[in-house]
Order: C-alpha cells, then sequence, then structure tokens
C-alpha cells in the first residue's frame, strides 16, 4: 500500500513537472524532478517565475479532481517547496493555502496542510502577520470532526499562539491587537480538554505544555480543568494532566484554592502535590512514573504534606475537624487503621467519622511507600531519585525518609540498589546515621556485587554517624567485608580514611582499644602488613591527618606563605602570578631565575594544599612553557650562521616540540578553563609552531618544504582569529597580535619573508599573562589493579590471548568514555591502543570515574618473561576547530614506534605506568 | 427494573468456604467454590441445598468461576461437581488449573487416609470435575453463552490467581477474588482498567489494617530469621504449601546467597516440588524481576532450600523450617512445633492469617498452655511472631482498587463482619456509592439502570447532525425525532418516513383544530389581514403566508376567520395545527385568545 501510494505521489508529481516547464516555475522543484536540465537554464526560469504564475498554476492543479491519498503528500512537497523558493512572499501563499484547504474537503489533506503550516509557521518566528494568519486559520478548522485535524490545529495554537510580550516598534495597534488573541489563545486551548477524543484532549494538555514551554504565562484557571483531567480514562491523557498541573504548581504556589465539599483553603502548591501524589497508585506505570519523577522538583511544599507521603495512613493533622473538642480526641487517639504487625491489633478503635474533611485525598498518602514498593523497578528508581531531591532542600524530610532508602538496600533489582545507595550518599550532608540504622546499611557490606560494595564504601566516606560505637561497629564490618573480599583493599583503606577524618572526636576515645595499646606496658609491635593491625591505624591516623596537614605546610613560610590555609595559599599564588606578571621583558637578567624559583614554589604549593594543586600546576606548566621559549630565543643560533650551530638547533627544536606537547597538556588536562585561558594557550602554541617554522627554514634547503608549512601555520593562525575573536582585546602586544596585524602581509609574501617576519615578531612579543580562573582541575589516573608489584609472570601461549584486569581512578576528566584509552607497551617498541568499553566506566562520585576493564595481551613467544607496560592515556584531536582530524592517530595500534619517550601524537599521558610481567610461551606442537 | 442478585453461600461476613451465587441479566453464576478449615462436619462445604433442593446444580447455574487454587476457594468443588451434581463449565485460570488439583487431592488425602472418613469425594472424582474445568488466559473475553461474557484480570496473591468481569449485556459484576495490591517477591500487584461495574464484590480480609511499607516486614523477618540462627535456635514457619511459602523461599534464598550463611533451609512435604515445578513453567504470571532474569536462572530453581524429612527435625543446631499446614492445625507443622515448643532458642514465624479454632489462632492469641488430644498439655516456651506476609489487599488497597475499576456498587465478603462495618463506612464516606455486606444466605439485590443498546440508522443520525452544531457534545443528552422499533429481539431507531415505509403502513395525519372567538368591530378580511400582520411581527424567523383564499398559513397550521351568525363583531377564528407543530400551535391559540393589538 505504500508503496504503490509513493508510486502515485510521485506520478501525480512527474505530472506536474512537466507543466511546470511550459509554465515556467520554481527551478528547485524541477531540479528534483527532472535532474537533466541545465543549471543556468533554471536559474534563468527562475528569475522570470511571477509568483502571481506560479500562483494560478498551482490553484488551477488544484481544482483538478485527484484521489485523496496521493494529494496528501504532492500538497506537502509542494508547499514546502514553495516555502524554500518563495519564503518572502508567504503571507500570500496563505491565501493560497486557505483556498486549497476549501477546495479539497478531505480531512487527511486538511491535516497534513495543516502540518505544513506548522513547518512554516515555526520557521518564521519574526513574522508576526503570518503567524497571525496561521493561528485564524487553526481556530477555524478546531471545530472539525476529524480527530486528526483538531490534533494538528491545537499543535499549531500551541507552538505559535503569541506569546504576550510587548510588540516592537511601529505596531502600537498592533500591540493591542495582539494581547486579544493571546487571552483567546488560551481559552480556545482549554475548551479542548473536554474533548470528545481523547488524542485530542492530550493534544489540547500538550499545546498547553508548549505554550508554557514557550514563556508564555498561563492563566491559573485552568488549574481545574487539569486536575478533572487527572481522573481520565486514557492514560496518555492522565500523563499529560499530571504535568501541566506540576507546571501549574510551579507557576502558582502560593495562590490559595478550595477544597471540594468544605470552605477551606490551602496552598495550591499542596493541593497538587497530594493531586500527583495520588497520582502515583494510578493503573498505568508511565503515569506512575512520570507522577514519582515530578514529585521530586516540587519543592515548595509543607513539610507536613511532605511527610505525609511517608506515611499510608492519613494523619490527623491533615484533616479539619468541626470543633476543637473532636480535635483534641482525634489527635489522642492517632490512627485509625492497625499497622499489621501485631497480631489481633486490628479490631476497629474508632467510628468513621463524617465531620472531619481530608486536606489531603487519603489515597494520595504515602506516595512515596507505594513508589518504593511498586511492581517496576522504573517506578522505584524514579521514587528513590525524587525522594533525594526533595530530601536534599529539606533536612528534616531527609531524616524521615533514611529508613525508607535503607531498606531500598533490599531491593531484589541491584540497580535500584545501587541508586538507593548513591541517593543516601547525596543525602548523608543532611542526616546522621544511628547505631541501628548503621548496622541495617553495614549488613550491605556482605553484598556478592562489587559495584554496592564500592558504592557503599563511598557511602560510608561521607556518613556522619552519632557514636563512637558505630565507628568500631563500622571498622569491625570492613575488616569482615576485607577478610570476605580481599580485593577491596583499596576502597576499604579509602573508607578508613574518610571515615576517621570525618570524626577525629569519636575515634580518640577509642585509640587505645583500635592500637590494642596498654597504659602501662609495652605491647609487642604489631604486624603492619596484617589488616587486621592496619586498619585500626589507619584510622587513628586519618583521624588525625588534618592537623598533621597544617604542620607541614608551614615550611613554605619561608617561600613567602604565611600559614597553611587555603586561603593564604590563594593569596600566595596570585602573589606569584603578579610578581610574575610584573616582569615585561623576560630577557632582563634575574627575570629568568625569578621564573624558576616561581615554577618550584608553585609545583611545591600544589602538593601541599590539594584544593590548589590544579591552579598551581597550571600556573607553573604554562610559565615553564614561557621560560623555555625565552631561552630557545636567547640560544646563539640567531645570531650566528646555520652549519655552524647545529647542537644548539637541535637543542631549539626539542624545546619547541616540548613547549607544543606541553600547551596540548594544558589544554585538555585541565578541567574549568575559560576561553581566554585557552586563547592565552593556543597563542604560545602559535609561538612554539613559529619557532618549529623558522627552524625548519633555517636547516632545510629549498622553498618547496617550507612552502607546505608556511600554508599550514597561516591556517593556524587563521582560525585562531575564528575563534578567539572575542579574546582578541586581551591579546595587546602579544605574538597573535601582531601576527594579525601583519596577516595580509604575510599571506602576499614570499616563505622565506615570512620566516623573517616572524622571527622578529617572536622575538619583539611580550609575554602574555596568565589570569586563573576559579576552578582548575587536573586530570589524573592512577591505575590501582595490576599494582605491578608481581613476580610470578602471567603466562599464556603464544599467539593466544590472555586477559588483564585493569582497575584504575580517574579523577577530573571530562567525558571518559570516548577520551580514555589504555595503552599496552611491549618490550620490543610495540604499543597497543585500547579502547574500554563504555560500561566499564562507573561514576562513584562527583568528578570520580573508575575504570574496571580487561585488556587483552597477545605476543608472540619470548625465550623469558619480560616486563609490558601499561598506562592510561587522554586522547584529543589537535586540531580544534575540527573534532577528531581525518584520522586520529591513535586509531589503531602501531608496531614499531619509538613511542616510549615522546607521546603518541594526539594523546597525553595521563597515568604512570605500570609494569606487568608476562610470559608469552611458544605452543605445544 | 432491571437488578443484580447475590447470595453468599460461605464467605458472607466470613473468611472460608468462599462460595457466592449471583444472578445478573437471566443468568445464574457461582464464584468460587471453596471450603472451610475450621469445620471437620458438613459446615465445610457450602450448603448447595439452598439453591437445588436436592436436585442436580446443572439447571441453576450457568457456570462456575474459580479465583484460585487455595482450598477455602475451590475445596468443594469436586463434592460439588460430582456429588451434588454440576455438568455445566468450571472457569479457572491456566496455573489454577493445573496446581488445584495437587492440592484437593492432598487434602483428600489427609481427610480420608489420616482422618479415616467416608463419604467423601475420591480421587477419580476430583479427575473427572477437572474436566469439566475450561482454562483460561488473563484479559481472554470468553463467551460462556451468547449473552454472558468473562474476563480475567491478574491480581496478585497467588500463582494464577485473576479478578473477574461477568457481563451481560451492559450490567456487570466483578469478582475480585482474593488479590493483593501491593507486588512482593514474586508475584505483580493487581490491575483492573477503570470498567465501571455495577457490582465489584471484593474480599475484605484486612479491612480495617493499613500495612506498613513491605520492605519494613521483609527486614524484620530476615533479621528476626538471621538472628535466631545465629543463636542456634531453629525457626519453624508454618505455611500453605503454595503461596507465601514460595515468597518467602525466595526471600531466604536470596537472603542466604548474599549473606553467605550456611545453616540449612528445609521445606516439607512433596508436594511442594511439584507445584514448584508449576511455578517454574508459569513464568509469566509472576513479577518482573521473575520474569526478567529466568532467562539466566529460574529463581524458583533454589540452591539453599532442600526438601525435609521427619528425622532431620531432631538434629542438633540451627534450621529453617518451613512446614504446611499454615494454621497449625494439623500435619507436619504441628508435629514440628510441639517437638520444638519446649525450647526458647527456637522461633515460631506465623506468616498469615489463622481461622479461628486452630492452634495458630490459640498461640497467636497468647496462649501458653495447650491442650492436646489425649489430655496432654504443652508448654509453649519457644517465642511467637506474628508476621502479616499474607497476600491480601489492605484496607488502602481496597480502595486503591475501587478507584481503579470505579464501581457504582459494592459488596465485602470474606473477612470478619466488625471490621466490614468499618471499612463499609470508609468506602461510602470516601466514594458515595453503596456498599452491602450480606451475610451467608442473605440475598442482596442491586437495581441497575442498564443501558438499552438501539441501533440508529445513518440517515437519521446525519439529518440530525445537519440540524445542530458542527460538532456533536458527547457529553450532553439531546433530544431527537424518530421511530423506534422492536423487532425480532431488535431495536432500531429509523426516520417515521423509513418506519412507515418499512411496516408498510399509510401516514395518518394528526391534526388538532380549536376555534377562538375574538370581539373585532372589523370584517373578516381585515381581521384576518390584521392577524397576519401581528404574527409577522411576533413570529419572525417563520414563514408565513397569506393565501388569497381567505387563510393565514403559518408552517403547516391554517387559520381562517369566519364572524358568527347573530353577532358580527364575535369573530371565530380558526386553528388547525398537525400534531408536529404541537408547540407553536398551542402557543398561538394563547396568542390570539389575547386578542390582537388595537
Amino acid at each position: 500500500m505504500a508503496a504503490h501510494l509513493k508510486k502515485r505521489v510521485y506520478e501525480e508529481f512527474s505530472k506536474v513537472s512537466q507543466q511546470v516547464t511550459l509554465e515556467e516555475v520554481p527551478a528547485k522543484k524541477l531540479r528534483l524532478t527532472k535532474p537533466s536540465k541545465s543549471a543556468a537554464l533554471h536559474i534563468d526560469l527562475c528569475k522570470a517565475t511571477s509568483p502571481t504564475d506560479a500562483l494560478q498554476y498551482l490553484l488551477h492543479f488544484a481544482r483538478k479532481p485527484v484521489e485523496a491519498e496521493s494529494v496528501e503528500g504532492v500538497v506537502r512537497i509542494l508547499l514546502e517547496h514553495y516555502y524554500k523558493v518563495f519564503w518572502v512572499n508567504c503571507v500570500w501563499k496563505l491565501d493560497f493555502s486557505k483556498n486549497f484547504a476549501c477546495v479539497l474537503e478531505s480531512h487527511q489533506v486538511l491535516a497534513q496542510l495543516l502540518d505544513t503550516l506548522l513547518i512554516i509557521g515555526t520557521q518564521l518566528p519574526d513574522k508576526i502577520a503570518v503567524i497571525q494568519r496561521l493561528i485564524d486559520v487553526a481556530c477555524k478548522h478546531l471545530s472539525s470532526t476529524y480527530f486528526r485535524v483538531r490534533n494538528k490545529c491545537l499543535q499549531l495554537l500551541g507552538c505559535l499562539g503569541t506569546v504576550d510580550k510587548p510588540l516592537s516598534k511601529e505596531t502600537d495597534a498592533g500591540a493591542g491587537a495582539q494581547t486579544s488573541p493571546v487571552r483567546d489563545v488560551q481559552s480556545v486551548i482549554s475548551d479542548y480538554f473536554q474533548d470528545q477524543d481523547p488524542r485530542v484532549r492530550t493534544a489540547a494538555i500538550k499545546a498547553m505544555l508548549q505554550l508554557h514551554e514557550r514563556g508564555m504565562k498561563i492563566q491559573q484557571t485552568i488549574y481545574n480543568q487539569a486536575c478533572k483531567l487527572l481522573s481520565d480514562d486514557y492514560e496518555q491523557v492522565r500523563s499529560a494532566a499530571v504535568q501541566m498541573v506540576w507546571v501549574l504548581s510551579q507557576l502558582y504556589p502560593e495562590s490559595i484554592v478550595p477544597i471540594p465539599s468544605s470552605n477551606e483553603e490551602i496552598r495550591l502548591v499542596d493541593d497538587s502535590f497530594g493531586k500527583i501524589c495520588h497520582m502515583v497508585s494510578d493503573g498505568s506505570w508511565v503515569v506512575r512514573v512520570q507522577a514519582a519523577k515530578l514529585l521530586g522538583s516540587m519543592y515548595q511544599v509543607s513539610p507536613h504534606f511532605l511527610e505525609q507521603t511517608l506515611d499510608k495512613k492519613l494523619m490527623s493533622d491533615l484533616r479539619r475537624k468541626r470543633t476543637a473538642h473532636e480535635r483534641a480526641k482525634e489527635l489522642y487517639a492517632s490512627g485509625e487503621f492497625s499497622s499489621g504487625r501485631r497480631w489481633a491489633d486490628d479490631a476497629p478503635k474508632e467510628k468513621v467519622d463524617t465531620s472531619g474533611v481530608n486536606l489531603i485525598d487519603s489515597g494520595a498518602c504515602g506516595a512515596f511507600v507505594h513508589g518504593l514498593e511498586d511492581e517496576m523497578y522504573e517506578v522505584r528508581i524514579a521514587a528513590v531519585e525524587a525522594l533525594c531531591s526533595l530530601a536534599q532542600s529539606s533536612p528534616s524530610f531527609a531524616e524521615k525518609c533514611l529508613d525508607f532508602l535503607v531498606d531500598m538496600f533490599n531491593d531484589e533489582i541491584e540497580e535500584v540498589r545501587l541508586q538507593s545507595i548513591h541517593v543516601l550518599r547525596q543525602i548523608s550532608t543532611h542526616i546522621t546515621l544511628r547505631e541501628d540504622q548503621l548496622d541495617t546499611v553495614l549488613a550491605v557490606l556482605e553484598d556478592s556485587s562489587r559495584d554496592i560494595r564500592e558504592a557503599l564504601h563511598e557511602l560510608l566516606c561521607y556518613t556522619n554517624v552519632s557514636t563512637k560505637e558505630c565507628i568500631q561497629l563500622a571498622l569491625v564490618e570492613l575488616l569482615k567485608n576485607l577478610t570476605k573480599y580481599p580485593t577491596d583493599r583499596n576502597s576499604v583503606w579509602k573508607c578508613l580514611k574518610f571515615l576517621g577524618a570525618r570524626h577525629p572526636t569519636l575515634v580518640l576515645p577509642i585509640v587505645p582499644e583500635l592500637l590494642s595499646t596498654h597504659p602501662y606496658f609495652d605491647t609487642p609491635e604489631p604486624d603492619m602488613d596484617d589488616p587486621f593491625n592496619y586498619l585500626p591505624y589507619l584510622l587513628w591516623c586519618s583521624s588525625q591527618l588534618p592537623g598533621r596537614k597544617q604542620t607541614a605546610s608551614s615550611g613554605l613560610e619561608a617561600s613567602g606563605v604565611g600559614s597553611g590555609s587555603l586561603e593564604s595559599a590563594q593569596n600566595f599564588l596570585q602573589d606569584s602570578l603578579i610578581r610574575v606578571s610584573a616582569l615585561q621583558n623576560l630577557e632582563t637578567p634575574g627575570a629568568q631565575d625569578l621564573l624558576e624559583f616561581t615554577i618550584r614554589d608553585l609545583q611545591r604549593l600544589g602538593e601541599l594544599q590539594t584544593e590548589l594543586a590544579g591552579s598551581a600546576d597550571f600556573c607553573a606548566t604554562y610559565l615553564h612553557c614561557q621560560l623555555l621559549l625565552t631561552k630557545a630565543l636567547q640560544e646563539k643560533i640567531w645570531t650566528m650562521a646555520v652549519p655552524l650551530c647545529l647542537k644548539q638547533n637541535a637543542k631549539v627544536s626539542t624545546a619547541a616540540r616540548q613547549i607544543l606537547d606541553e600547551t596540548y597538556k594544558l589544554e585538555f588536562l585541565y578541567s574549568g578553563l575559560e576561553t581566554q585561558q585557552i586563547a592565552t594557550i593556543h597563542n604560545v602554541r602559535l609561538q612554539a609552531k613559529a619557532l618549529q617554522l623558522i627552524l625548519t627554514a633555517r636547516s632545510k634547503r629549498g622553498v618547496d618544504c617550507v612552502l607546505g608549512v608556511c600554508e599550514k601555520f597561516l591556517q593556524d593562525v587563521e582560525s585562531f582569529q575564528r575563534l578567539f575573536m572575542t579574546e582578541l582585546p586581551h591579546f595587546q602586544d602579544s605574538f597573535v597580535e601582531k601576527l594579525l596585524e601583519l596577516m595580509p602581509r604575510l599571506t602576499a609574501c614570499k616563505p622565506l619573508d615570512l620566516v623573517k617576519i616572524l622571527q622578529t615578531t617572536l622575538r619583539q612579543s611580550r609575554f602574555i599573562h596568565l589570569k586563573l580562573p576559579e576552578q582548575i582541575h587536573r586530570a589524573s589516573a592512577t591505575i590501582i589493579e595490576p599494582t605491578g608489584e608481581s613476580d610470578n609472570p602471567l603466562k599464556f601461549t603464544s599467539g593466544l590471548v590472555v586477559a588483564l584486569d585493569i582497575d584504575a581512578t580517574l579523577e577530573h576528566v571530562q567525558d571518559p568514555q570516548t577520551t580514555v584509552k589504555v595503552q599496552v607497551l611491549y618490550p620490543d617498541g610495540q604499543s597497543h591502543i585500547i579502547h574500554p568499553k563504555p560500561g566499564d566506566f562507573r561514576t562513584p562520585g562527583p568528578g570520580r570515574v573508575r575504570l574496571i576493564t580487561q585488556v587483552y595481551l597477545s605476543h608472540s613467544a619470548w625465550t623469558e618473561a619480560c616486563q609490558i607496560e601499561v598506562r592510561l592515556l587522554l586522547a584529543y584531536s589537535s586540531s580544534s576547530s575540527k573534532p577528531s582530524a581525518s584520522k586520529p592517530a591513535w586509531n589503531e595500534s602501531m608496531d614499531g614506534l619509538p613511542t616510549s619517550e615522546s607521546c603518541i601524537e594526539g594523546t597525553i599521558h595521563l597515568s604512570k605506568p605500570v609494569k606487568v610481567f608476562i610470559m608469552p610461551k611458544p605452543a605445544h606442537r | 427494573m432491571p437488578d443484580i442478585k447475590v447470595t453468599p453461600l460461605g464467605a458472607g461476613q466470613d473468611v472460608g468456604r468462599s462460595c457466592i451465587l449471583v444472578s445478573i441479566g437471566g443468568k445464574n453464576i457461582m464464584l468460587d467454590c471453596g471450603m472451610h478449615m475450621g469445620y471437620n462436619d458438613d459446615r465445610r462445604f457450602p450448603d448447595f441445598s439452598y439453591v437445588t433442593q436436592n436436585s442436580r446444580l446443572t439447571e441453576f447455574l450457568d457456570c462456575v468461576i474459580i479465583s484460585h487454587f487455595h482450598l477455602d476457594h475451590c475445596g468443594a468443588l469436586p463434592y460439588m461437581s460430582e456429588m451434588v451434581g454440576y455438568d455445566g463449565p468450571i472457569y479457572m485460570t491456566h496455573p489454577t488449573k493445573a496446581i488445584c488439583p495437587i492440592l484437593l487431592e492432598d487434602f483428600r488425602k489427609i481427610t480420608v487416609d489420616k482422618k479415616g472418613e467416608t463419604n467423601f469425594f475420591t480421587s477419580q472424582m476430583i479427575k473427572d470435575c477437572m474436566k469439566k474445568v475450561v482454562p483460561l488466559n488473563l484479559h481472554q473475553t470468553v463467551q460462556v453463552d451468547e449473552e454472558l461474557e468473562i474476563k480475567a484480570y491478574y491480581a496478585g496473591h497467588v500463582l494464577g490467581a485473576a479478578m473477574f468481569q461477568i457481563k451481560v449485556g451492559s450490567e456487570s459484576v466483578v469478582y475480585t477474588g482474593d488479590y493483593n495490591m501491593t507486588p512482593d517477591r514474586h508475584l505483580g500487584a493487581a490491575w483492573i482498567d477503570k470498567c465501571r461495574p455495577d457490582l465489584l464484590i471484593s474480599e475484605s480480609t484486612y479491612a480495617t489494617t493499613i500495612r506498613d511499607s513491605k520492605r519494613c516486614r521483609e527486614r524484620d523477618f530476615l533479621k528476626k530469621v538471621h538472628e535466631t540462627v545465629e543463636r542456634g535456635g531453629k525457626v519453624l514457619i508454618p505455611v500453605f504449601a503454595l503461596g507465601r511459602a514460595q515468597e518467602l523461599c525466595i526471600l531466604l534464598e536470596t537472603f542466604w546467597e548474599r549473606m553467605n550463611l550456611k545453616a540449612p533451609i528445609y521445606f516439607s512435604t512433596g508436594l511442594t516440588e511439584k507445584a514448584n515445578h508449576y511455578y517454574k513453567l508459569f513464568i509469566t504470571w509472576t513479577n518482573q524481576k521473575i520474569r526478567k532474569t529466568f532467562v539466566q536462572r529460574n529463581m524458583f530453581e533454589f540452591k539453599h532450600i532442600k526438601a525435609f524429612d521427619r528425622s532431620y527435625a531432631d538434629n542438633p543446631g540451627p534450621m529453617v523450617v518451613f512446614a504446611t499446614p499454615g494454621m497449625l492445625h494439623a500435619g507436619q507443622s504441628l508435629q514440628i512445633f510441639k517437638k520444638w515448643a519446649g525450647n526458647e532458642k527456637n522461633m515460631l514465624i506465623m506468616p498469615g492469617y489463622c481461622v479461628q479454632g486452630t492452634v495458630g489462632h490459640k498461640i497467636l492469641n497468647g496462649q501458653k498452655k495447650l491442650e492436646m488430644e489425649g489430655r496432654a498439655t504443652l508448654d509453649v516456651k519457644l517465642q511467637v511472631e506474628y508476621m502479616s506476609f499474607s497476600a491480601h489487599a489492605d484496607a488502602k488497597g481496597i480502595m486503591q482498587l475501587i478507584r481503579m475499576a470505579e464501581p457504582r456498587n459494592m459488596l465485602l465478603v470474606h473477612g470478619e463482619a466488625k471490621k466490614m462495618e468499618f471499612l463499609k463506612d470508609k468506602i461510602e464516606q470516601e466514594f458515595s456509592i453503596s456498599c452491602y455486606m450480606p451475610a451467608n444466605g442473605e440475598t442482596t439485590t442491586i437495581v441497575t439502570n442498564p443501558s438499552v443498546p438501539v441501533d440508529i440508522s445513518l440517515n437519521l443520525l446525519k439529518r440530525e447532525m445537519a440540524l445542530g452544531g458542527p460538532l456533536p457534545d458527547a457529553k450532553r443528552p439531546r433530544t431527537m425525532h424518530g421511530t423506534l422499533i422492536m423487532k425480532d429481539n431488535s431495536l432500531r431507531l429509523v426516520s417515521p418516513e423509513q418506519a412507515l415505509k418499512e411496516l408498510g403502513l399509510s401516514e395518518h395525519q394528526l391534526r388538532f383544530t380549536c376555534r377562538v372567538q375574538l370581539h373585532d368591530p372589523h370584517s373578516d378580511t381585515d381581521t384576518l389581514g390584521r392577524i397576519y400582520t401581528h404574527l409577522k411581527s411576533v413570529l419572525k424567523s417563520y414563514s408565513i403566508q397569506h393565501v388569497p383564499d381567505g387563510t393565514v398559513i403559518v408552517e403547516s397550521i391554517v387559520i381562517k376567520v369566519t364572524s358568527s351568525a347573530e353577532e358580527p363583531n364575535l369573530k371565530v377564528i380558526l386553528l388547525s395545527w398537525s400534531y408536529q407543530d404541537e408547540e407553536l400551535g398551542s402557543f398561538l391559540s394563547t396568542l390570539l385568545k389575547n386578542g390582537l393589538p388595537s
């Protein structure tokens, strides 16, 4: 059928095109159908065509009897092409399309037509007259008997219905006229909330939501209508209505709505909260997921309504009583239902009192309890997430929902368990675990899933506990965990470290117990290899650590840092930068020494102040680049003839190479950079490239080879200009600025002249001072597994593969799934790059990524065991204009490259290499 | 008025021996056919003589529906079909059909072989009875006969439990059987669409309870079992062989696996293995998790749970034993209980409801000394824990179901009278629908207002459409003109012309004539002219003609004027209108009676 239809459409179409040639109608259409015609002729045709002719022709075509199905396609194509060709005359074309619609009375066609109009309308957001017209058309057809026409009309109204912004310019009267349809559009759409067709009802709500999304203020009057739709028979209507109610609750949280069947009133946000809670026990799970998700973002709701979501029974304070006396009695005998926990406590305690008015629908109570024990895990996850976001904004609620979250640790689906552990970690700042709660939490340490255990360790890192018994309990459980799953060692250590650091006062009283010291007697020195001795020690140490840090950093005082506090370190950093920036010319004597000292200071600072490590490293590297550059420019080669200084030449070229590498590191290894810093880095890189260019020109004979390099360089300069146009004002007197000034000359002159110009510019240009952004983090990675300590070689048969487990933590790496690679370097210089699967990356905490993957090793037979190196690389694409240039070098494994020293093009070393002993054995025949 | 009659033979204000008779649209249906656990005499089966007066049931019943395989819902089935006599269809879901005979056979064995009762149904009877069963699937509409159709919905509770919608014409009843609104470890939650039945018959076991979160219960349960096992004590969990047992097994199994515990878990009775087999087969009836993971591993293939042997009960060391029956009234669970009751290290966990009169009920009520057969007494020293794991909907669940189905009336069965009363008030208050709770043998009549479907001719409909606005408002009733033809059990609404044509009748006109006397000094023709102008000014949107032969015609109304012979000033106006224009005619007559404006 579809094929047939298509054929019909094309038949019609070719018919059209033949006539079109006679009547001189637009070129584009012709090209589509008759590609053989020459382009030149078409352009002529296009010029010659007047829109009127085309319209006449099309109207003529429209009046011809055509079957509805084929026309639909034709109309669509025609209109869209028409739009492209004569979009200026769009208003006019609307007249035409209106006629068109009258001529053809098929609903299908009409719906399709409206669809096309919608596309036209959305592409012409500034043509008010057109849009006004479109809206009129839509309103006219709203009363169609065919649901799709109504749907499309509503959609059109939603997408184009005018936003009540004051209109600019000439249309003062127009603005007045504009406001009346605004009111109309809303009421028109809301009329269709009661349509007989559920699809139209859905479309109406969606249109309203669309209006909201476009920034139009929706009136509160539709709240009641939207609430009625919550009990619609159709799930898509309910689903949309839930959204609508939520939107309204966000728009008018504080307005007051009456409770039906009484004269009580409550805030709208509370009322809608109750209603959405109610939807958590809806019949359709799609609606349930939606409702649960939306609950998470209703922060303005009153606390007692919020707490009601955790209790299935309607508490007495959420109903109003007529007399104070009755209210008191009600409070006294709270809960008319039994909990079912004890046997025979379910005899009815109280008569139903009809005089009470429920402030909240009793079906809405315990929404989260329902959500958390829902059948579908999608709903449960949504509920857990909603709990999390609500708890983050309300500490008291966090306290209350703790038990429920802890219960979720027992869920049957691991994903849900994991999610609830993560959530608990996120809200852990608000809560302090009691001993019994901690007990339940710690029970999960025995879980056989590694992810769960590690998530729990992570959670323990951030948890506050109340008593010293809790610390001891945690220690015992962690020890148990360690004996059961020795692979957790690192995670457990880290966990204890944080636990100790977090609760120094709680750890202190149990130190003697922990370290099994005795007040009088010297006990034998414990064996630190035994985790049962080591772990308590670790706990104690970490609890003392903050203090120790303080003493250590005071060593810096000599170099100008006052105390070790973060603030003064920051000051120190700033001071250093200012001091360096005072250097106008690096060639002045002493300047280089100062630079060197500053670099050393900064590096030291980075070691001491972990918070500032990123910034300090960044600065140090940048200054190092500058230093190298200055040194390179001071070499004698510039004054001597080329053949005389081959040695210096080599030195400078390595310097240039090094600067280039450093700039890539600066750009891609640090996160949190702003455009300005990136531009500065690029500036340095250009300088390095210029240096390389000059060296090439000097060392090589012949212009040809230089020509290519020159062109490339000029392209780089251009791309710099393109990328950092806005930043240029910051680059006064810089290399780049000067280059750009000279640009017209550069492009015109010969390569050798260019080299000369570059040389002078390079030497004249001032060095750009770095302005630090708020926060810089250096990406780093540590390979935890393999440790590189094993003496036992990993034996396997040559030609086959062996899997090596890699476990690494990455910090502050952006988009690790695509950028982080594993490099394996064999002793013969072979190197392999392995892409870990996206699923191998886990995110245990913000800014941290855990990579647990397997790499496959293989090699031909060796005579004896040898070490291979494994390390992590960060891949980047050097040409920032077009990401991942034609063929990234790290795409394939390479053979025989001298890669041990220099990086592979396009990658940065991210971690220290780890040595693994392997032994491929010859296969037995 | 048409009505629906409901008579519980069992389970009316009571738990056990569910058996409800429903008459709807001239059809008689029996819902469930259970036995009572608390009785060992005739009272254990429903009193079928209420229906039959000692003849066969087949004439009285159109069909029997069994909601699930628990004995209090299907225990009397062979008795009814084979001993009382019923040959009609019996409907149940596939899992119920598979598991039900196992339980019936077990029940028969206990009663006949152990207790030595006679006059009980035999194995052959069970087989014969099962031959009459028609299995059906979820959401499958089965046409019992031309008018009666039934449809099953998922009910949770136990494997294969279903709620049934029974529909005759536009009248419908939904019977829930036992159901559960909170999903558990192996089953999903009950679900029904917004079918708006005339009557919803719901169980109300937990009418006054709103249970805590299921997860709390699970945690408590696991914690208690874990503690007892660590202490070296034994845990006895009396269960019904099927249903809760499987849930608790999965719970313990996963816990044992996660925590790497070693203490043995036993499951008594051989019938469980057979039943477990069915649980493995009917994966589609279980919950999301089991359905999704069974490709890797079927959750019902237990690793830690082994079959129980009688000799194990005396083994030293900790163990967990699931034993049947669940109310400790007989069988293995009672035997093990007697052995372990004396040690305070041990624990008894009652995961479900206990009917009055059973040992379980007594212990739960705190009795410390039990009288056994032969005047022996038993000291109960072990810890007794009650943990409501039974998968019945709590009050909130019942309310939720009502909200889902939106019935017009509500009827409560399968619960205690006092609690029902409470829930009844709640329902009436919250939903403002009437709620009934008949006792056994008491008939409740619910008046229905069924809509009568009528075929309307398309022409007539189109004509009406053309008359009215562009879009018919679905929510508002509208009056229209037509002829209703009732012929051969079918109702049709056609236009009058078509009806005349079809029935071969000629059209008769009914005209009303009336005279109005009017004092008017003018001549006849003048009066007529004045009437004409008057009407013209009053009835602006009607066509009014002044015909030269001395009449004024308004639509179909003819107006003539004659002057009376005696008094020339007294004019007699003759009005004649057809039946169709009755309204306009009477309006005109009153208008003219008031006289003409001077």
